[in-house]
């Protein structure tokens, strides 16, 4: 279970979060949309300490990770992340990406890792690209190496920062589909994104921000059909 | 024209035996100034406490020139320490301390170079500051700057020859020698280059290897 209590960031001046509390429940895969510079991607990264809030907890399996940085690490081990810029370890073989958490953090051998790893590189449709590095993969491809080396892990809750933003239509397609048939067991989904039509499809609720504030938390269908807020039904208007 | 091999001839042995401390002393200070170099590189990052102390002693080594360097530690520091290392110890920790320098200059450009969104990734998957450090970190900084690094030990290997003045008989200390009892200075001195030279083409090779091995393209 995550929680956020009255979460609120700053970056000198200027106030990038407000007052922001807001429960994700089990199983459930949450969109977080609004208009750029409303906050989302700060929210995202509330969620694991990619930024560390200004005030406020954090709290996941009722460990609040904003007092105890002791228990960071093995929070975040079970926090996959997915970036805009996938951030893959150049250096490394798409295996070796994803081998490389599970080696060090999980503490597998060699084989164990190589085993699981193949299994989740084959689930995001890469196990021809296993010895591959990622300048010889398209961006697509890079995405969901990305995907397979955060799920690997056995999240309890995966964080998406707008995965598609940096591809071409094609690749999103690719990446969306894959994102979609994401049915693990238990878990979270957690997804800033830009593509609406996606989030439409995907998203159990979703959540509308708009100037560092969470205006609305609605179920999806309800959210396209009677959006609470007025900016929501603004923000809507201009989409079509 | 005024050449004659024949004299300087029976001395190439001695100055090939040159050759051999003046590697034995590059590759003693290759090593010792990697580890500072390191040591520094990583110690004098932003955030530091010791970043004024390893800016400064940088700041040192790089200013001045090495000649002097040398002969100050080894001539000038024993009138106030009272103690005479020998020459090679001598040598080998001024050699040390200034190429450590430059190549903390050179790791600390290649740890920069690395893109913060690899580290960030690796955060979030629980990866420990250290694992991060030794196995992202590291080994793409030192791909980066591998060019730079054999530049710096083949500069290393030339200025080898600066301890000649004080009386470190490796190959340029030897080359003096010769002429001074051959009279002969163009041949000893032809010989000489050709040697540092091919030392250097030797090491640029295995440096070219090494940039091959590492490399993933």
């Amino acid at each position: 279970m995550i929680s956020l209590l009255n979460v609120s960031k700053s970056f000198g001046d200027t106030v990038v979060l407000k007052n922001v509390t807001i429960e994700f429940e089990p199983e459930k895969t949450y969109a977080i949309i609004g208009s750029s510079g409303a906050g989302k991607s700060t929210l995202l990264r509330c969620i694991n300490l990619m930024e560390v809030p200004t005030t406020g907890s954090v709290i996941i399996d009722s460990v609040d990770l904003v007092k105890d940085r002791k228990q960071l690490n093995r929070v975040r081990e079970k926090i996959g992340m997915v970036f805009q810029n996938f951030n893959l370890f150049a250096h490394m073989s798409a295996l070796n990406n994803v081998t490389f958490a599970l080696r060090k953090v999980k503490k597998m051998n060699e084989a164990e890792a190589k085993d699981v790893a193949v299994k989740y590189l084959t689930e995001v449709g890469l196990q021809h690209r296993l010895d591959n590095y990622p300048h010889q993969l398209s961006g697509g491809e890079k995405q969901r190496v990305a995907i397979a080396r955060a799920l690997a892990m056995k999240p309890i809750a995966m964080l998406f920062d707008e995965p598609t933003s940096a591809l071409d239509p094609e690749m999103t397609q690719e990446v969306l589909k894959v994102i979609k048939n994401l049915n693990h067991i238990g878990m979270t989904n957690i997804i800033v994104t830009h593509e609406i039509k996606f989030a439409q499809e995907v998203a159990d609720y979703i959540i509308f921000m708009n100037q560092a504030e969470i205006l609305e938390v609605t179920e999806t269908k309800t959210f396209f059909s009677a959006p609470k807020s007025e900016r929501a039904k603004t923000f809507l208007a201009n989409m079509i | 024209m005024n050449i004659n091999f024949e004299r300087v001839i029976p001395f190439i042995p001695l100055m090939l035996s040159g050759v051999l401390m003046t590697l034995q002393l590059a590759a003693l200070a290759a090593l010792g100034g990697s580890i500072l170099g390191f040591a520094f590189s990583l110690l004098g990052r932003k955030g530091s406490v010791f970043r004024p102390v390893i800016k400064a002693i940088v700041d040192f080594f790089r200013g001045t020139p090495l000649l002097i360097q040398l002969t100050f530690f080894h001539l000038g520091l024993p009138q106030i320490t009272g103690w005479v290392p020998d020459v090679m110890v001598s040598a080998l920790i001024v050699f040390s301390l200034n190429s450590g320098a430059y190549l903390s200059e050179v790791l600390r450009a290649g740890i920069e170079s690395i893109d913060k969104g690899q580290i960030e990734a690796a955060h979030a998957l629980g990866v420990e500051n250290w694992d991060i450090t030794w196995n992202i970190v590291v080994p793409q900084a030192l791909r980066n700057v591998l060019p730079a690094i054999m530049n710096e030990f083949i500069t290393l290997v030339k200025e080898t020859s600066v301890v000649s003045v004080i009386g470190v008989t490796e190959l340029m200390r030897r080359t003096q020698m010769t002429s001074s009892v051959t009279y002969r200075y163009f041949e000893p001195y032809l010989i000489t280059m050709i040697l540092y030279l091919v030392l250097n083409m030797i090491l640029s090779f295995f440096g070219k290897k090494l940039e091959r091995a590492l490399s993933y393209d």
